[in-house]
């Protein structure tokens, strides 16, 4: 049985909000459509819109946090992650004080995540030294 | 409910049963539209059919004929779709022998959106809807009463508005090389903006346009500039009407110009006014 159909989505990489269409063809991603009559793009996008099915199950995509160890990079546990993370945050804001720590947020998040990273920043680490890659 | 769509889910129900998938529009989240293959499996979706607006459903049949060479599909397609699926077969893109085309006539409000000349199929032998006749195109005539000055200048304005996004050759169901000259550094140079004068990216689109634009007017829809391209495939295909008497997707043997051997006295070059 042949399956296609179209996933109404928002384009993930800036905070514009283009609609997209992710073409799936008998469960895999194959495209991205643009979507007329949407509110916000009306049916067009731009180069990276109309690419945005591409990182999906690109061969390069990461898919385990990565810490640096004796200079390389070496796939790790999220828990080990974070919490390397964590004790170095610990470690840096006791030697050099909350300020010496700022936090980049993105305009691939949702408003709720970028809310929470300031939230972090502001209330948990103690700074306000939070930005947003769109002023990049 | 549309008159049209009624007529139109009935015939796709009628065929469901006898092939693989009917090709056709169906409304989603927030009534926003989008291709999509109904199935016997899955005859409830019908109640979400579709017509308008239009998509560009010849590639949704280019990607589902290439993963499943051998299904059987139908496709509804309007005048422009129709000639987009029969320039597609003429350059080998795509085979019909397991294709039914299911004719979708535009209505009046439709073909004047599109500025459409044959807003009707002519090859489908199911059809949906009344044809109606091809309605004036008001901007190209407009462009094509220009001089060549004001011409130049009128492309110049509008390609400087060009963000590049592609979306014109993406969306287009004639683009389908697999090397295209519009990603090769020589012709069109990545990361600069406005596009230097004349754009390469645009007379590239325009010479590889020449006797395959269908006239869906995809590119102008997508474009997020707003540049209305359309008008200068339009006018060029009028000057292949008169240079090789071909008209896009009008005759399904005949040949077009790209793929023969042209000798001298084979066409008659009639004299353009320009």
């Amino acid at each position: 049985m042949i399956q296609y159909e179209n996933v109404l989505t928002t384009c993930p990489y800036c905070g514009t909000g283009c609609g997209i269409h992710l073409q799936v063809l008998d469960q895999q991603l194959v495209g991205v459509l643009p979507t007329k009559n949407h509110v916000i793009s009306d049916g067009g996008l731009c180069i990276k819109g109309w690419n945005a099915h591409a990182f999906v199950n690109h061969p390069d995509r990461l898919k385990k946090p990565l810490i640096r160890k004796n200079g390389k990079l070496e796939e790790a546990t999220w828990e080990e992650a974070l919490q390397t993370i964590a004790d170095k945050f610990r470690e840096i804001k006791a030697q050099s004080g909350p300020d010496s720590i700022a936090f980049l947020s993105s305009a691939k998040c949702t408003n709720e995540e970028n809310y929470l990273l300031q939230k972090f920043a502001r209330a948990v680490i103690g700074t306000n030294n939070i930005d947003h890659c769109a002023r990049l | 409910m549309d008159k049209r769509i009624n007529e139109l889910g009935k015939t796709i129900e009628k065929i469901l049963p006898e092939v693989d998938g009917v090709i056709g529009l169906k409304s989603g989240p927030s009534g926003i539209v989008a291709p999509h293959l109904f199935a016997k499996e899955r005859p409830e979706e019908l109640a979400f059919l579709a017509v308008w607006p239009k998509e560009p459903v010849p590639d949704t049949l280019k990607i589902i004929l290439r993963a499943h060479p051998d299904a059987k599909l139908a496709i509804v397609c309007r005048g422009c779709e129709e000639r987009g699926i029969v320039e597609m077969f003429k350059h080998a893109q795509l085979k019909l022998d397991n294709v039914m085309l299911i004719g979708l006539q535009c209505e009046q409000s439709e073909a004047e959106f599109c500025r459409c000349a044959k807003p009707y199929t002519v090859h489908a032998k199911l059809t949906v809807g009344q044809p109606i006749q091809g309605v004036a195109d008001p901007l190209t005539n407009k462009i094509a009463a220009m001089n060549l000055e004001e011409r130049r200048e009128f492309w110049k304005q509008e390609f400087e508005h060009c963000i590049k996004c592609y979306g014109c050759r993406n969306i287009c169901p004639q683009c389908f090389c697999n090397v295209c000259a519009l990603e090769d550094e020589k012709w069109v140079q990545t990361g600069r903006l406005p596009m230097p004068n004349p754009s390469m990216y645009h007379l590239i689109r325009a010479m590889h346009m020449t006797a395959k634009c269908v006239a869906c007017r995809e590119c102008e829809e997508t474009c997020p500039a707003g540049i209305p391209m359309a008008v200068q495939f339009r006018l060029i295909a009028r000057d292949v009407k008169e240079m090789f008497n071909y008209e896009t997707g009008a005759v399904m043997d005949q040949k077009p110009p790209q793929l023969l051997v042209l000798e001298e006295g084979e066409y008659q070059r009639t004299g353009l006014p320009h």
